[in-house]
């Protein structure tokens, strides 16, 4: 990304945090008993005080009331439904997509209440802008963080806010510098014994060695089987899946070729053996040891492809 | 047996800098020197010479330097500070056997001002040898450091122990207390608070700054010869009472990530059986020692392994200064490579040598016996040293 396109992206979140609160689209349908049954049925909360008309008589409240965290559901635009006049945050959204900072993740969200909903209120949301930072390199690459607070109101009256914030990072598979060709400095020696594992992982395959003869597998391979002595090599293609068996997080000094911090782990794989990966596209607090990962193949330059792993089982 | 057969007789080192000012090569033959002179042996006496492998000064190089003469033995040991006691037990298989009749064993580096190890070197994935193709498994990936490769099992070990930041954290305050009143050390006068600790900045999650050891410039010299050969001379003999090499099964350098566990350190484990059969000794016969500290888990782990406490219990061990002067076990009072210096752990070896003479500036009293251990997650070795 250019120096010029930075300033772009800056002074446009600028200009949106200078605009101010923006009222959007009012609530399809007022506050009523059916989407609160549903949500509650989905959330598991049980409490009658939302549901049940003769109990929430006798509390505090005197009729049913709304659980206060379905504050955004009441208005979430639907699948496909057309937000005419959107928010301040939208196009800066639009402009980090557009200049490659395709990636996002929610980073924070944080919801206060003044006051339990009623039946038939329909609220109205409102979005302000409220903070824009970066780049900064991050364990998912680099990235913008874009803030924007909510109110709701109903008839006027503020009823519920929300603080919400999202990285918008360039995915690493998409090497930085697009057009450069610059080789990726930390290349792995490759050779007879190898250059099958190398070769799968470049057609998407995630190769264990297998002894022709007694069947063990093997990771990092070799020349021959331990277990037997055959030289009789073939492999098995893994199914993809693995678990963090340990990791680090580097922070310094800093990795030619990477950007720091980033997650090295040791998978252990279910087909019995380990093998050692970068863990992508998660934050480096949400790594855990037994967290599931799933191997997705990153292909680093014209000639080198990396098997890493990402968040996600079966 | 190799026990008993060789002793210890003259050690001498460089001062412990970040900028020597000086080539390696004039800093092992400054550390030889002193290392004889300790002795009292002219250097026409000397007939093997012992390092490590990464050493970049010949054992010819250093002999024509001090004036050393013929050599009838010369050896060189693998696996970076995996060789450190090692050196001694190539030294002591020599005279024991009578292929040379006194020994120096030396190290000598500008490991701050010159090459570091801790930094990235993107050549070691790339070089076609056995050891280059073991870590092309790991340095695309950027696990490169000895830092993040140290790192990776200090985490398993938290993960099955519940061990956590802080009980590192006690090592290197224990350490730093000892080197604070060793005017040797670089960290002379400067002990360190857990909380400092803890406030030290990542290196590798889960190690802080204050979990590393220390880069340091410097040489130390040694000077092996016969327990006959040794009542003769002017020091009270350091006998080598034990001497062993240590590699595990499945064994990498640095990178045994493959092994069913990943918490302890079975190299260590070698070492240790074969140190307590050749001595005849145990763990409570011990009153000093001296444990690689190149990254504080994996002194925790020697404790374990070394059978000084039970596996895992190495926390509850070192916690309430149990590991420091006035503690179950004091260990490395001249305050080891986080506090002392760098020294790939030969200066651990000259500081074992101290308190069995009785000399060393925090000397624990009634030391008889000392064990010293050499570089760990590599193959490694390990001493035991008797008055
Ligand atoms: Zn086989």
């Amino acid at each position: 990304m250019t120096a010029v396109t930075q300033e772009t992206v800056h002074q446009l979140a600028e200009r949106q945090i200078a605009v101010g609160e923006v009222r959007g689209t009012p609530a399809a349908d007022p506050v009523n008993l059916p989407m609160i049954r549903h949500w509650t049925t989905a959330m598991g909360d049980a409490n009658p005080v939302y549901t049940d008309e003769e109990y929430a008589r006798g509390s505090v409240h005197g009729e049913i009331v709304a659980p206060p965290a379905m504050a955004q559901v009441w208005t979430m635009p639907g699948r496909g439904r057309d937000e005419k006049g959107g928010t301040p945050v939208d196009d800066v959204l639009a402009a980090l997509d557009g200049s490659g900072y395709t990636g996002v993740v929610a980073t924070n969200c944080e919801q206060t209440y003044h006051r339990y909903l009623r039946l038939g209120e329909r609220l109205e949301p409102a979005t302000r802008m409220t903070g824009f930072t970066g780049p900064k390199q991050t364990a998912l690459g680099e990235g913008y963080f874009v803030t924007w607070n909510v109110s709701w109101y109903s008839s006027g009256e503020p009823v519920a806010e929300m603080l919400f914030r999202v990285l918008k990072f360039r995915p690493r598979e998409r090497k930085p510098q697009s057009g450069s060709s610059q080789p990726y400095p930390l290349r792995p020696a490759v050779n007879r014994d190898t250059e099958f594992f190398w070769e799968g992982v470049r057609k998407g395959e995630l190769r264990i060695q297998r002894c022709a003869d007694c069947g063990e597998l093997r990771h990092p391979p070799g020349p021959l089987c331990p277990k037997c002595r055959s030289v009789a090599r073939t492999h098995v293609v893994a199914c993809g899946e693995g678990e963090v068996f340990s990791f680090i997080v580097h922070h310094n000094p800093p990795v030619p070729g990477l950007e720091t911090p980033f997650v090295v782990a040791v998978v252990q794989l279910p087909e019995g053996v380990r093998i050692v990966g970068n863990v992508v596209n998660c934050l480096t607090e949400e790594v855990s040891i037994g967290m599931p990962v799933r191997v997705r193949f990153v292909q680093m330059d014209d000639e080198l492809t990396l098997p890493m792993w990402a968040p996600g089982g079966s | 047996m190799i026990g008993s057969r060789a002793a210890l007789v003259g050690i001498g080192a460089t001062e412990f800098s970040k900028r020597s000012g000086r080539s390696e090569l004039q800093l092992a033959a400054e550390a030889v020197f002193k290392a004889l002179d300790d002795a009292g042996l002219a250097p026409s006496e000397v007939d093997g010479m012992v390092t490590y492998t990464q050493d970049t000064n010949q054992e010819i190089s250093v002999a024509r330097e001090t004036g050393i003469g013929e050599l009838s033995f010369f050896s060189r040991v693998h696996y970076g500070g995996g060789a450190a006691c090692a050196t001694v037990l190539q030294a002591a298989m020599a005279v024991a056997t009578g292929a040379a009749s006194t020994v120096v064993c030396y190290r000598a580096f500008n490991e701050r001002s010159g090459r570091r190890f801790g930094q990235p070197d993107a050549r070691l994935g790339g070089e076609p040898s056995s050891q280059g193709m073991e870590m092309s498994w790991h340095v695309p990936y950027g696990l490169m450091t000895p830092a993040a490769w140290v790192a990776m099992f200090a985490r398993r070990y938290m993960h099955a122990y519940g061990a956590r930041s802080e009980d590192f954290g006690r090592v290197a305050v224990a350490m730093r207390r000892h080197a604070a009143t060793n005017p040797a050390a670089w960290f002379y006068e400067r002990p360190i608070t857990l909380a400092e600790h803890q406030a030290s900045k990542w290196i590798v999650e889960p190690l802080h700054l204050l979990d590393c050891c220390q880069e340091s410039d410097g040489a130390v010299a040694l000077v092996v010869t016969s327990v006959e050969r040794a009542r003769d001379l002017r020091r009270v003999p350091v006998v080598v009472a034990a001497a062993a090499q240590g590699a595990g099964a499945e064994q990498m350098m640095m990178t045994s990530y493959y092994r069913d566990d990943m918490t302890g350190l079975p190299e260590m484990s070698v070492v240790g059986r074969k140190l307590w059969e050749q001595s005849g000794m145990s763990p409570a016969d011990i009153q000093t020692a001296i444990l690689y500290d190149h990254f504080t888990p994996f002194v925790l782990s020697q404790l374990e392994e070394l059978g000084f406490c039970g596996r895992g219990e190495a926390r509850d061990f070192v916690a309430d200064g149990g590991i420091e002067i006035d503690g179950r076990l004091p260990v490395n009072p001249h305050g080891g490579q986080l506090g002392e210096a760098y020294i790939h752990g030969m200066n651990g070896i000259a500081e074992g040598v101290r308190q069995i003479r009785g000399t060393a500036v925090n000397q624990v009293p009634g030391t008889r016996n000392v064990l010293v251990t050499a570089g760990t997650g590599v193959p490694t070795s390990g001493l035991i040293l008797t008055g």
